[in-house]
């Protein structure tokens, strides 16, 4: 298969970028999205041109590091999946492909497109967790959580914090990466004990890095590539209203 | 050679580690306070290590290369986490789990720091649970259990099939929440590239900023290594991109022993390599063999005719498979342990049965499918079906998943005694990245389970007992020689990586050292072949140092400088592991020697001369290194053979 | 409580009750524009409007509707600036994803409601209130602005009911969004209900815009 890619390519954090053309040819359509982009960047090391920074890591779609913007899609056309995961398969011969870093206010670009996401790791410090010490905590079966509770809270607590929901959302809000947080622990009784603080302070802190508000159009949960539901995002707006009110 | 000491406690086993505790130092308040702790990588056990020492009150620093600590390696963990809680009251205890973990590692871990390993597993799912880690429950309430890796015994923790990531993201949790308090502070995007001793003791690390390419100077009072495994040295492998091993190998190139390299584990159910401009292999859980059958075609002319298309797998008759694993070991069948199964599947390839690429055996669900119906198959393996589907394309509720062998984990790592320290002083390795419990192979779900150990309930413990001989030792400044120098070293190098000039990447240069690696310190090792390896990549390393070419400049954002630093240590790491692989004559665990087998292929042990640990001291650039060993003594175990047969 | 309202989740919360406000107060402005129409002469709509107008429940309460359409507007513009702010640089190929369709221009439906709305006071609230240019007329001895005839010359205009339709039209878009959006806003989001949010808000929009609709094309066509 044969391709066109354009592909934004910026120095570092205060250069300015510009789109970069690409032709590449005979790629099987076995390849992963990064995998052709290696053959790239292989190609560019052969002429003494700088390859392509991108983020990426475990490439099994667990780790979060990768990103990319492919063609109006955060990780790419496919659903369900990170950029690592996505296959040369779900593009067509001859298609022009545009590779856009992560674009929010709080994510600045480091290095083509790798982007800076240590604004999620802000927020979770915030309050993402549970105060217990490590020892001196009960049995884990000391306290019984009611299956349908554990099931949701882990399809909360199965995002991998990439970013995806604030690259697609029109507004850059990170409302669904907060709202997984959250509603994890909002389930568990664990979590509940300091339920109030943590949406305060980890809505507090989002607003504070300058994303944006969330409008409920729900593209971030039909780019998520963990499938994570918007229903978390009410949740969370509940965990914070009733914080405030009570 | 000398005869490495331990330094395991006095008594009987059951009673080690609680009178180590009672007798070991402790520091007091006040004075962690004054104590900085450096700690090498955010997976399992660097997180859960920084968490715990900073909920005691030492300042921590905490470093890793990615851009968050939330995506270190130990994320990618499916199955599941080990546990002798023996909630399903089917007859577990510490003991058993402590006997099927040195038995699954053939009898070549220290037996008591598996048994410390077995006493403290259950304590980590209750701090897991307690930080809201969402493990599965049944209807009641309570956690489920499942089996894992052939146990006998349900004794697996698991949330889905993600089981890692939960637990990873407690930790990192527990570790944000220290970052909040000031308690650790955190180095993302930070590479270690040496580490700093003073009068023979750690005192910090050199590091690059990955972002600027700064290099900078950290004290430490004690440096604590949590960085694991080696095995993207092989190029192909499970590992994730970015995992090295430098850090390792720049402590034993300082001093720490490098213990049993040669031992590395080989995952039988990976999916198979599709094309060469692969990276990166992709494992698929080992809870697949509870239900699926592993077969090859029993005729060469069905593997012709399945090769080029003309039939499917389906189209073979029942009587032509040969379900191998199930017809040499009756006993446990598809659920033999990791080695036994990988290297079955590899003999089966060599022989001419494999399919797909002639590198593949089939892992059927056919016949779990007619028996327990498509949706109970969903319900457990429904994800892992899905990845499959998207990275292969097809289906495999109705194909037959194709599976083969790929490093995965590595059981050999820094030699370390009782406490968790290196034998340098203040030096410290946890997780993946020592040697300590695994043996020769390690069991499913177990990995989980020693990063975690390490990291909430033993390293905690036991650095105290070192750092309470620190306390009159004020922070001592970065600007001191040893620093400088080690800085210097640190910047020639990245320099000279600069100014080859080459033609090759660094991409290049891996792949084709960790293909040999592959062939040679593989699934199947001999003499000959060990030999000519080791010579190979001495020559390989003198190509890597003329031949490489890094794009970029050392003092910005240069993934490929990134690269060449990492594989250059590689290349080294393999010439160790072949010599280690040459001087263990014998077969063992992930260590198979063909040389060393039974009439019907299995492994030969030989634990009259090879019951120890081997671990390597670095003589310096061009020289041999110098083997020392740790006999293993087994007292409360009666040491048997593998046999998974009857 | 301060951090609250100017918090992004707070300002949502504001933004979502103005709305439903503005909701329940579409269905009373439309029962009432449907007299005009339903009955043979003015007088119910015109005693209407003037009860409306002079009833002191009804006065305090037109404070609140105003005060939720600035709040409404307000915190609208506030919202959109914010969002603006969070992504400096744009995307070269924007967002494909399939998602609600209305919901990608609450703003622009917003901004032309507005201008609308805007006239629409001029036409009708302010010059009854203020400028008194009204025609009167007498329904048991007493005077009555008569602005129902106001709304039949209005409606006589072809531009006029061409302008009001799309005008309505792009509230409509507003709602199918807006409605249902509210609710989650609000934290109510539940597998059962929440589709019958949606179905209510799909209903009420079609209801309200078609009522609203059809008062300029009866008028144009047939009074």
């Amino acid at each position: 298969m044969d391709f066109t890619l354009k592909i934004w390519r910026q120095e570092n954090a205060k250069a300015k970028g510009r789109f970069e053309t690409y032709n590449i040819t005979g790629i099987s359509a076995d390849c992963s999205f990064l995998e052709m982009l290696d053959i790239l960047n292989q190609q560019l090391i052969d002429k003494i041109e700088k390859p392509i920074c991108f983020d990426h890591d475990c490439r099994e779609g667990i780790c979060g590091a990768c990103s990319l913007y492919i063609n109006g899609h955060p990780h790419g056309p496919d659903t369900g999946v990170t950029t690592c995961q996505l296959h040369m398969r779900k593009f067509k011969d001859g298609d022009t492909i545009i590779i856009e870093p992560w674009r929010a206010k709080p994510f600045p670009v480091i290095k083509d497109l790798v982007v800076d996401r240590s604004a999620f790791d802000q927020i979770i410090e915030a309050g993402g967790f549970v105060s217990v010490n490590t020892g001196g905590v009960p049995d884990a079966n000391a306290i019984p959580v009611p299956r349908v509770d554990a099931e949701t809270a882990m399809d909360a607590a199965a995002c991998i914090g990439c970013g995806a929901c604030v690259a697609t959302c029109k507004n850059a809000s990170a409302m669904l990466f907060v709202a997984a947080k959250v509603s994890q622990f909002a389930l568990l009784p664990q979590g509940k004990i300091e339920a109030k603080e943590r949406a305060i302070n980890m809505v507090a802190k989002m607003d504070e890095l300058g994303f944006g508000n969330c409008t409920n159009t729900g593209a971030c949960e039909a780019e998520c590539p963990k499938n994570i539901s918007i229903s978390h995002i009410a949740r969370l707006n509940r965990e914070y209203l009733t914080a405030n009110i009570s | 050679m000398t005869q490495l000491n331990a330094r395991i406690p006095e008594g009987p086993l059951a009673e080690k580690w609680n009178n180590y505790k009672a007798s070991q130092k402790l520091v007091n308040p006040a004075n962690k306070r004054k104590l900085d702790i450096i700690v090498v990588g955010t997976g399992l056990a660097g997180a859960s290590a920084a968490a715990s020492l900073g909920e005691l009150g030492f300042n921590v620093k905490a470093f890793c290369y990615q851009d968050s600590p939330r995506r270190a390696h130990s994320i990618a963990a499916q199955g599941g986490i080990n546990a002798a809680k023996n909630y399903p009251n089917d007859g577990d205890s510490v003991y058993r789990l402590y006997y099927d973990t040195i038995k699954g590692g053939d009898y070549r871990a220290r037996e008591a720091n598996v048994y410390r390993l077995a006493e403290v597993s259950g304590s980590i799912i209750d701090q897991c649970v307690a930080q809201g880690v969402p493990f599965a429950r049944e209807y009641g309430g309570l956690l489920d259990n499942r089996s894992f890796g052939g146990a006998q015994v349900s004794r697996t923790f698991y949330a889905r099939g993600q089981t890692g990531q939960q637990l990873l993201l407690g930790a990192y949790s527990a570790m944000m929440r220290q970052v909040k308090l000031g308690r650790v502070k955190l180095y993302p995007r930070t590479e270690m590239l040496d580490v700093v001793l003073i009068d023979g003791k750690a005192r910090g690390i050199i590091t690059r900023n990955l972002v600027t390419g700064k290099i900078e100077r950290h004290f430490g009072h004690a440096v604590v290594i949590a960085t694991g495994g080696y095995g993207r040295a092989f190029f192909l492998s499970t590992n994730a991109m970015g995992s090295n091993s430098s850090a390792v190998w720049q402590i034993y190139k300082k001093g720490a022993y490098f213990a049993n390299p040669a031992f590395v584990q080989i995952h039988p159910t990976c999916i198979p390599v599709h094309g060469d401009y692969q990276s990166k292999l992709t494992l698929m859980s080992e809870s697949l063999r509870n239900d699926g059958r592993i077969w090859v075609p029993k005729k060469k002319e069905d593997v012709e005719a399945l090769r080029s298309g003309r039939i499917k797998p389906g189209d073979i008759a029942e009587d032509d498979r040969d379900y191998y694993l199930e017809r040499r070991y009756p006993a446990f069948g598809n659920l033999v342990p990791r080695d036994v199964a990988s290297r079955a599947a590899k003999e089966r390839c060599d022989a001419g049965y494999g399919v797909g690429s002639g590198l593949a055996v089939y892992l059927d669900f056919k016949e779990a499918i007619g028996r327990l119906g498509k949706h109970v198959i969903e319900e457990r393996y429904g994800n892992l079906f899905q990845m499959y589907e998207k990275i292969v394309d097809d289906n495999p509720y109705e194909t037959p998943m194709m599976i083969y062998p790929a490093i995965h984990y590595c059981m050999g790592g820094i030699w370390v005694d009782y406490e968790l320290m290196t034998n340098i002083p203040g030096l410290f390795s946890i997780g993946e990245c020592n040697f300590s419990d695994h043996g020769a192979n390690r069991l499913g779900a177990s990995a989980l389970m020693q990063g975690l150990a390490d990291g909430y309930f033993v390293l905690p413990y036991t650095i105290q007992n070192y750092l309470a001989g620190e306390i009159l030792t004020p922070r001592i400044p970065v600007t001191q020689p040893e620093f400088e120098e080690s800085e210097n070293s640190v910047r020639e190098r990245l320099n000279k990586l600069m100014q080859i000039g080459g033609k090759q990447s660094a991409d290049q240069l891996h792949r084709k050292f960790g293909l040999h690696l592959w062939e040679t310190v593989g699934m199947a090792r001999n003499r000959k072949e060990l030999e000519k390896a080791v010579k190979d990549f001495s020559a390989l390393r003198e190509e890597f140092w003329a031949d490489l070419r890094v794009t970029g400049m050392v003092d910005e954002f240069n993934p490929e400088l990134e690269k060449a630093s990492r594989v250059a240590d590689f290349i080294e790491i393999g010439e160790l592991m072949a010599r280690d692989a040459l001087q263990r004559e014998e077969s063992c665990g992930g260590h198979f020697r063909e040389e060393y087998q039974t009439e019907e292929g299995e492994a030969k042990r030989d634990d009259n001369d090879f019951m120890f640990v081997g671990a390597w001291e670095y003589a310096g650039q061009g020289k041999e290194p110098i083997l020392h060993k740790e006999s293993l003594i087994y007292e409360n175990i009666k040491v048997q053979s593998r046999n998974y047969k009857i | 409580m301060s951090n609250f309202l100017t918090s992004s989740i707070g300002k949502k919360l504001i933004m979502s009750l103005a709305g439903l406000f503005l909701v329940t107060f579409l269905l009373v402005h439309l029962g009432i524009n449907l007299s005009l129409i339903i009955a043979d002469s003015r007088e119910p709509f015109n005693k209407a409007a003037h009860f409306m107008g002079t009833n002191v429940i009804v006065k305090a309460l037109e404070f609140v509707l105003f005060g939720g359409f600035l709040l409404h507007m307000i915190y609208g513009v506030v919202l959109q600036l914010q969002n603006w702010f969070a992504r400096p640089t744009r995307y070269k190929k924007e967002n494909y994803s399939q998602t609600s369709f209305f919901s990608k221009f609450m703003i622009h439906t917003a901004v032309i409601i507005t201008v609308f709305l805007v006239i629409h006071l001029f036409d009708f609230y302010l010059k009854a209130k203020f400028f008194g240019d009204v025609p009167l007329v007498v329904y048991d001895g007493k005077d009555y602005h008569d602005l129902g005839i106001l709304v039949i010359e209005k409606f006589k205009l072809g531009w006029v009911v061409v302008f009001y339709i799309a005008c309505f039209l792009l509230l409509a878009f507003h709602l199918l969004h807006g409605f249902q959006s509210a609710f989650q806003s609000l934290g109510i989001n539940h597998k059962t209900y929440t589709p019958l949010i949606k179905a209510i808000g799909v209903i009420y929009t079609i209801a309200v815009t078609a009522g609203f609709i059809f008062i300029p094309v009866y008028v144009y066509f047939w009074m």
